[in-house]
């Protein structure tokens, strides 16, 4: 093991961004239930990228949903920081989302209607918060958006939108970045600028980030990768590269015993 | 290609709810109105065929004053005695009843008021014993001068009973009799359909009804058995001369009923005009519904081109699915017409206490039913169905990227086509003639058409200026962009509510510029402190005692009392109104009448004034000669002394008391007064009005009193217009609902992510309905811009019929656009739930 820092001993110190304890997710009822999450407990911590990873179906998306407080839980618990997330009604998520929650998706991120820069700033818009300024450069800055503030969606390329949407999840300084797939739509320059930018937010400013991807060399951005196999989580990697992401995920194609590198 | 269409149909099923829904309306209207107005029509049919049942033949005289029912009501002519015993004579003739009857018997009832009929006549007649149909229900016929009869519909509004005391009301002032007996007709009827009918022994009846002792107004002929009606027709008509009218029972029955159905048909018409008002807006929905369906569907189109599909089939899917709409919307507005129809009918008939005819489905129903519903269907989705056929295949291919198409052609159209309605309206309204109302009717359709063309360039910057007013919150700031972004839609969709709110404007504004026109006159040349006059209604001019005048003269504090007498007359061969005054020359000054030619001095024997319009129109001047023929009286030539200009407050030919005699109510009908110098209004005012205890009619106002009753009318016809409009506002609001819902829809990933990134649902709720306030609020200052401008020009064309200011009714717009924003409202709550619920992660997941 090559981590600098034992993560266990900092989760002492200080609580998770995120953490989710016996989390079960079941869809649908009798013949056609399906059980997308089996028990998972797992804690992301504060101020680290964090990827989560799996074949299709593993379920890796749903207990991203499930953490973020888009999708409901069937069993367990979310908490969000302190705030638990099971049990909060619309009303609350919708704060919860407001405050401590910031989202990349894959694709259709930002509003067509807006400019950059409003989009950026919308969450902050509809929290009646004022931006701050400084950070708000910072955040422009890091992107390298500063040219494209004014232009509307339809004018940008695919990677700048998905920047414009990583620096609308960063300006509202959140608990945590939730990040589904963000370069899954990229060509692959595009998806290293904005996985390089995810990178720096985490490192110069301590931004906690998880991201769900399939892609072994996005996953290498990442501080730890947790991998999902069947609703469970098979294996963890710190410090990954490719390679080493690559080989866990060939050892879960074929049933093997759990594999920890803790 | 047929299959794939009818999956599609099914696939969009709200959105075919909503346009065939705005279809399903205006053929249940159009429908509806013939089926009431046919059910309505048999139903007097059988009550007049059934109230001619027993007479065989029918002498009437020629009508003194001839006019339709819808210009007036026209003035019966006499028979004498003499014609009686003449018929009587007729070889086959076994049995002759003389009738007495005329409109304006009316009631007091208990609370000292006057028994209203809304519409319907109230017949004063002769007791011809148990005649015609007639029965007694209780008590006996009228035997003395003092008794009468009266019928049970009269009876059981007046709540009045058999050996009461009862103040009548007829040609002559308040007379008191005995009831001592009420009676029905045939078959448990109240009264020959809503008519009040008060029965007089003969001499009191010709007395009071004509003015006329010895008079009658027709006579009843039953034929002896084995005698043809249509011979002894004849017999009779050669016998009388061409004096009379002789009819056999069934023609005279159907004589009048003729007459009614007339109207019938008038008031078929108005619906129908209001029906196509509706339907026009709807085509609107359909139009933006097609062109919606088929933007969504272009990879489809594309793709079904790519694989050999030719334009034509293209055209024809999208037709088709105009063409199912269409029929099941016919199918089901005809089925619903027919309720609404039998409802109203029924509804009508009960009111009016007629007997209804079965309800039928009238031809003239299924088959405009299936013309308008398919035809507007058809043709509104023409243009969409052309556009889709011009997809090309490579459409399938490429990203779905249609780019705003540039609006020129759309605004140079609209703006052509504007300026022909017009073009239209203007010339219109300064010729006259037989295509008037054509060029009128076309250029407001025009207009419509023009402005709707134009609104997609207006939206952009009229909603951005709205959109401003909302624009302090986020939400609100949201829906304002959103509203912005496809403006063909947005206009196309207000365009369909600018046509009720432009037509209701329209009338307002017209309304209101005649109202203010007349005040304004009033204003200055109104002199008169109190007008004593009385609501009039047709073939019945409320009178008082012109014995009352010495002594309202008599009163403290009474200045001046001039009366006024007034009946129809025939000038020439026109019928046109007499009036006669006590002193012409208090009148001149009381109403500021301006003298043209001539003296206004009180016209002498023999001497007529006229009003300028009149006077031109008859091609005198004065000293010139008129023929006037008043009801009771014979034709006379009088010299004309004098010209006055016309003004809404005095018009028509104006002669000395001497014509009195001839007229039917040879009383006056109304008074100017003027007060004394430093009287006490009040105190006058109720000495006038204690005087005229006897005639409850008749009411003593001052002149603001007396011109808001007199215009309230005008309020009243606004009133209905705007009922009748409200379907086409439902349509629009139809129309916008299914916009929102198609903006919903369309949007379901951009509003996941916006509650992902912390919007709430309430917010959500906020921002479609601002879109929806934008879209309606639009649509109403469009419909109030066409609808002032509509009006002006309105006001400007009958500016020779004394409108002379134009008013722009403020308040009322005011009102139109808070309605249009509760209309948004209203329009947004189905479709913000809708974007209020829906699943964050399946928005984001959609495609």
């Amino acid at each position: 093991m090559t981590t600098a820092a034992p993560p266990l001993i900092r989760q002492r110190v200080e609580p998770a961004a995120a953490r989710a304890s016996q989390l079960w997710k079941v869809y649908g009822s009798g013949e056609a239930q399906v059980t997308a999450l089996r028990g998972v407990d797992v804690e992301l911590e504060r101020g680290r990228f964090t990827a989560i990873m799996g074949p299709s179906g593993s379920g890796k998306s749903t207990l991203m949903h499930c953490l973020a407080g888009l999708d409901a839980v069937s069993r367990g618990q979310v908490f969000v920081g302190d705030t638990e997330v099971t049990g909060l009604n619309d009303a609350g998520l919708t704060r919860l989302r407001r405050e401590k929650i910031g989202f990349i998706f894959q694709q259709f991120n930002l509003l067509p209607t807006l400019t950059a820069q409003e989009n950026i700033l919308l969450p902050l818009a509809i929290a009646g918060r004022k931006p701050d300024q400084q950070w708000f450069r910072t955040v422009i800055d890091t992107v390298g958006l500063g040219d494209r503030l004014g232009h509307r969606p339809s004018q940008l390329s695919g990677g700048q939108q998905q920047r414009v949407a990583c620096a609308r999840a960063l300006v509202s300084r959140p608990e945590v970045v939730f990040a589904d797939e963000p370069t899954g739509n990229l060509d692959s320059r595009s998806g290293a600028e904005v996985l390089g930018f995810l990178r720096r937010s985490v490192t110069e400013y301590g931004q906690t980030i998880v991201m769900v991807t399939h892609d072994a060399v996005a996953a290498s951005y990442a501080d730890r990768v947790v991998f999902l196999a069947d609703g469970q989580i098979v294996a963890e990697l710190t410090g990954p590269t490719p390679e080493r992401v690559l080989d866990t995920l060939k050892s879960l194609d074929r049933p093997a015993p759990l594999e920890t590198e803790l | 290609m047929l299959r794939a269409t009818i999956k599609s149909l099914l696939a969009r099923k709200l959105r075919l709810v909503l346009s065939g829904l705005a279809v399903l309306l205006g053929v249940m209207f159009v429908s509806g109105s013939f089926v009431l107005t046919d059910a309505l029509g048999r139903s007097f049919d059988n009550m007049f065929s059934s109230a001619m049942a027993e007479t065989d033949v029918l002498v009437t005289a020629r009508p003194a004053i001839d006019v339709s029912e819808m210009e007036g009501e026209s003035v019966p002519g006499t028979l004498a005695a003499a014609d009686r015993d003449a018929v009587a004579a007729v070889p086959g003739v076994a049995e002759v009843v003389a009738d007495v009857q005329a409109d304006g018997a009316r009631v007091i009832g208990k609370d000292g008021k006057v028994v209203a009929s809304f519409g319907p006549p109230r017949f004063g007649a002769n007791w011809t014993g148990e005649t015609g149909g007639l029965e007694l229900r209780e008590g006996r016929g009228p035997a003395a001068a003092d008794e009468i009869a009266i019928n049970v519909t009269l009876a059981e509004l007046s709540k009045l009973k058999v050996g009461d005391r009862v103040g009548v009301l007829t040609t002559q002032p308040k007379k008191m009799f005995t009831l001592v007996g009420i009676f029905g007709y045939e078959g448990g009827l109240p009264g020959q359909g809503p008519v009040h009918e008060v029965r007089f022994t003969e001499a009191v009846a010709q007395e009071l009804m004509l003015g006329a002792p010895g008079a009658y107004t027709s006579l009843s002929v039953t034929a002896a058995p084995g005698t043809d009606p249509a011979a002894l027709r004849d017999a009779i008509q050669s016998r009388l001369g061409d004096r009379y009218t002789v009819q056999t029972g069934q023609e005279a029955g159907a004589a009048i009923a003729g007459e009614f159905k007339t109207i019938l048909s008038l008031f078929n018409n108005i619906l129908l005009g209001f029906a196509g008002v509706a339907l026009f807006v709807g085509t609107f929905l359909i139009l933006n519904t097609f062109s919606i369906i088929v933007a969504q569907r272009t990879r489809e189109l594309a793709l079904s081109r790519a694989l050999g599909a030719s334009r034509r089939q293209v055209i024809g899917s999208v037709m088709v699915e105009a063409l199912a709409i269409g029929l099941l919307a016919s199918v089901l507005g005809l089925a619903a017409g027919v309720g609404v129809g039998a409802l109203l009918a029924k509804f009508a008939a009960d009111f009016s206490s007629i007997v209804l005819a079965s309800i039928s489905v009238p031809l003239a129903a299924v088959i405009s039913a299936f013309a308008v519903g398919i035809g507007v269907t058809v043709i509104a989705a023409l243009l969409p169905a052309v556009r889709a056929s011009r997809v090309p295949p490579v459409a399938a291919l490429q990203e779905v990227a249609t780019p705003d198409r540039p609006l020129t052609r759309l605004t140079v159209s609209g703006a052509v086509i504007g300026a022909l309605g017009a073009g239209a309206i203007a010339f219109g309204l300064a010729t006259t003639g037989d295509a008037v109302m054509w060029l009128l009717l076309g250029g407001v359709l025009a207009t419509f058409i023009g402005v709707s063309l134009l609104s997609p360039v207006l939206a952009r910057p009229v909603v951005s200026v709205l959109g401003r007013l909302f624009s302090w919150s986020v939400p609100g700031r949201l829906g304002r962009l959103n509203s912005g972004r496809n403006p063909r839609r947005t206009a196309i969709t207000a365009a369909a509510l600018m046509v009720g709110v432009a037509l209701i404007t329209g009338v307002n504004t017209t309304i209101s510029s005649a109202d203010n026109s007349l005040r304004g006159d009033a204003e200055t040349g109104f002199q008169a402190d109190l007008i004593i006059s009385g609501q009039e209604s047709p073939g019945v001019l409320p009178t008082f005692d012109e014995a009352l005048l010495p002594r309202m003269r008599a009163v403290p504090g009474i200045g001046t009392v001039t009366a006024r007498y007034a009946d129809q007359a025939m000038v020439g061969e026109q019928p046109n109104w007499a009036a006669a005054f006590t002193d012409l020359p208090a009148v001149v000054r009381d109403l500021s009448v301006v003298t043209v030619a001539g003296t206004l001095d009180q016209p002498g024997p023999g001497e007529v004034v006229v009003d300028d319009q009149n006077a031109a129109e008859a091609g005198v001047a004065v000293g010139g000669t008129v023929t006037v023929k008043l009801p009771k009286g014979e034709p006379t030539t009088y010299r004309v002394s004098g010209v006055y200009q016309r003004t809404p407050f005095l018009g028509g030919y104006l002669f000395g008391t001497g014509v009195v005699p001839g007229m039917r109510f040879p009383q006056p009908s109304l008074a100017y007064v003027r007060l004394a110098d430093g009287a006490d209004a009040d105190a006058a005012r109720q000495g006038l009005e204690a005087l005229l205890v006897d005639s409850p009619e008749m009411l003593v106002e001052d002149k603001q009193q007396y011109l808001d009753r007199v215009l309230g009318e005008g309020a009243q016809l606004l009133l209905m217009i705007q009922i009748l409009l409200g379907l086409a506002i439902v349509i629009a609001v139809l129309g916008v609902i299914n916009t929102l819902a198609l903006s919903v829809l369309e949007r379901t990933r951009e509003l996941g992510l916006l509650r992902a990134i912390g919007l709430s649902r309430a917010a959500t709720m906020r921002m479609i309905t601002v879109e929806a306030v934008v879209i309606t609020v639009f649509g109403v200052l469009l419909g109030v811009a066409v609808g002032v401008g509509l009006g002006a020009a309105v006001v400007q064309g009958l500016a020779d019929e004394g409108l002379k200011t134009l008013t722009v009714p403020w308040n009322a717009i005011a009102l139109y656009l808070a309605a249009g924003v509760a209309l948004g409202v209203l329009a947004a709550a189905l479709p913000a739930i809708r974007a209020s619920r829906i699943n964050i992660l399946t928005a984001i997941a959609h495609d």
